[in-house]
């Protein structure tokens, strides 16, 4: 209940304050936040979910965007060779975003035209993705989709919309999740206000994902000084076996 | 409850890990093997990235090589000389395979090469052992006395740089061991194995060493092979992970205990034949995988941007 209360906490002191100044919120299209601008990889980390809360001076709808760092991205193909399957075909992608996900209070064909989208980067096809090398678009396609398809599967591209749900005309709330295999470093949280097919207002808000603690330090360590670490883990193997050999002897 | 694994990147159920630890622990412990072979398939199926598991696995085979060799030693079942020449072809063997592991990580075959050494090898050692297993009941149940030469002369016996191994009772080339030590060295760096299932029936049946001082010394040279292979992996590849090497461990060790209490009970040839069954069974499925259609043939690695 704590954590729940800790979670809500930010949404409910929003509220308040919109009760009190609603002339003021009056004066801003959009206004939104997050219930935590910090996602924090522990040693017991099995994902995380953010609420993404704000209002709107009026009817309209919400799209959300939540983008993680870019880089690149090899996608592989595997074909039967001599009766097995070998990775055999292999295509360098830039700019890959690592994690994706978007949220919107209608289904995004009924809110924006397909250049407004690609405009703003909404919807999986219009992600900025590009090969690293010259390809046949038939081929660039075919593992683009793959790539796509990967994404969602491992949690990291989540395109579903109609998540924003509005609570009456002005206030809306969006969950996100971000599963146990979440990249770490900086997001872009993206927050839309659509009228009439076009975009009326957008607020941007960071989050960070970041290793915290003894997994972080691991990290950093096998990173930063390989061969301390690479040393250490033998030693630590020599003492378990030493310390095995020496707790197992007498019985 | 789940515990994050910082080099692997994802969470895993702890209680997960030292089952798996247990269970290859506890084979280990009831047939004299490291288990290696049986433990990177395990963790490769709960999703830990291959790289990772054969690198940590590395690590884990010297703490119960460790644990192994102590035990041995107490019995004075280990040939240091025999062991060093051993040492010497492994630490070659192990820094080779090593650089072609990273090469073969490069070209997106790390996969593919490692299901590959692990059919062929599992399938012929499975194969072996068990026709071998079977003619040894086979013998027991007729009572006839099994007959071996004392000294059979192969030209094993020809090659230079001769050497005398007391403890072993052998007078051979140097170069024997020490090629047994490299080409073993190669499969503890690319399989992430300690290697024992192949050097222990070349070290009996090339070499001629006696079986009751094979093991100890099998072992002694495994934790020096399996640390050069931690140390390079951290260092070339940053694939060890620390975390999932403590779990495993400590389940590893619990159930190698309670494996070789279980195995004074059985006898030599009925073991032999069901370890053959599980070599071979592990061989058959891993080359299933490799025949049958992906479920997905695409897959797609992210590298973090520079800096």
């Amino acid at each position: 209940m704590r954590a729940l209360d800790r979670r809500f906490a930010p949404l409910l002191a929003f509220l308040l304050a919109l009760g009190t100044f609603g002339g003021e919120a009056r004066a801003e299209p959009l206004v939104a936040d997050l219930s935590n601008h910090l996602i924090a990889i522990t040693a017991g980390f099995t994902g995380a979910d953010l609420l993404l809360f704000g209002s709107t001076d009026g009817p309209g709808d919400v799209i959300a965007l939540v983008r993680g760092p870019t880089g690149r991205s090899v996608v592989r193909r595997k074909d039967r060779l001599f009766g097995i399957w070998i990775n055999n075909l292999s295509l360098d992608f830039d700019d890959v975003p690592n994690y994706y996900a978007l949220a919107s209070s209608r289904p995004l064909d009924e809110l924006l035209t397909g250049d407004t989208a690609e405009h703003y980067g909404i919807g999986l096809d219009h992600l900025g993705i590009h090969a690293a090398a010259d390809t046949p678009p038939g081929r660039l396609r075919e593992m683009l989709d793959a790539l796509a398809r990967i994404k969602v599967r491992e949690g990291l591209f989540r395109p579903e919309a109609g998540k924003i749900t509005f609570l009456g005309q002005r206030l809306f709330r969006a969950d996100f999740h971000f599963p146990s295999n979440v990249p770490t470093g900086s997001y872009l949280v993206e927050i839309l206000l659509v009228r009439n097919g076009q975009i009326a207002s957008a607020q941007t808000t960071p989050l960070i994902v970041s290793k915290i603690g003894v997994g972080a330090d691991i990290f950093q360590f096998a990173h930063r000084h390989a061969a301390a670490y690479g040393m250490a883990a033998i030693l630590i193997a020599l003492l378990a076996g030493w310390l095995a050999h020496l707790a197992f002897r007498r019985v | 409850m789940q515990v994050y694994l910082p080099i692997a990147e994802l969470s895993v159920n702890l209680f997960l890990l030292l089952g798996i630890g247990g269970g290859v622990g506890l084979l280990s412990g009831l047939f004299g093997i490291g288990g290696g072979f049986l433990m990177t398939p395990l963790l490769i199926f709960i999703g830990v990235p291959p790289a990772v598991a054969v690198a940590t696995q590395a690590n884990q085979v010297v703490a119960s090589s460790v644990s192994g060799v102590l035990a041995h030693w107490s019995r004075d079942n280990v040939d240091f000389r025999m062991g060093l020449v051993l040492l010497a072809g492994g630490f070659a063997g192990s820094t080779v395979g090593v650089g072609l592991f990273s090469l073969l990580r490069h070209f997106g075959q790390v996969d593919l090469v490692i299901n590959l050494f692990y059919v062929v090898f599992l399938g012929f050692i499975g194969t072996a052992m068990f026709i071998e297993g079977t003619r040894a009941l086979w013998r027991r149940r007729r009572r006839g006395p099994a007959m071996r030469k004392l000294h059979e002369h192969t030209w094993v016996h020809g090659l230079p740089l001769k050497m005398r191994f007391r403890k072993s009772r052998l007078y051979i080339s140097a170069l024997v061991p020490g090629g047994i030590g490299f080409f073993v060295g190669i499969l503890s760096a690319i399989m992430g194995v300690g290697g024992a299932f192949i050097m222990v029936p070349a070290m009996i049946y090339l070499v001629g060493m006696p079986t009751s001082v094979v093991v100890g010394t099998s072992l002694f040279q495994i934790i020096f092979v399996a640390a050069n292979v931690t140390f390079l992996q951290a260092v070339q590849n940053q694939t060890v992970d620390l975390m999932l090497a403590l779990a495993l461990t400590v389940g590893g060790v619990i159930g190698a205990q309670i494996g070789g209490r279980l195995g004074a009970r059985l006898h030599g040839e009925q073991m032999r034949v069901l370890l053959a069954a599980l070599i071979l069974a592990v061989a058959i499925a891993l080359a299933y995988q490799l025949g049958v259609k992906p479920s997905d043939p695409y897959s797609a690695v992210w590298l973090a941007p520079e800096g």
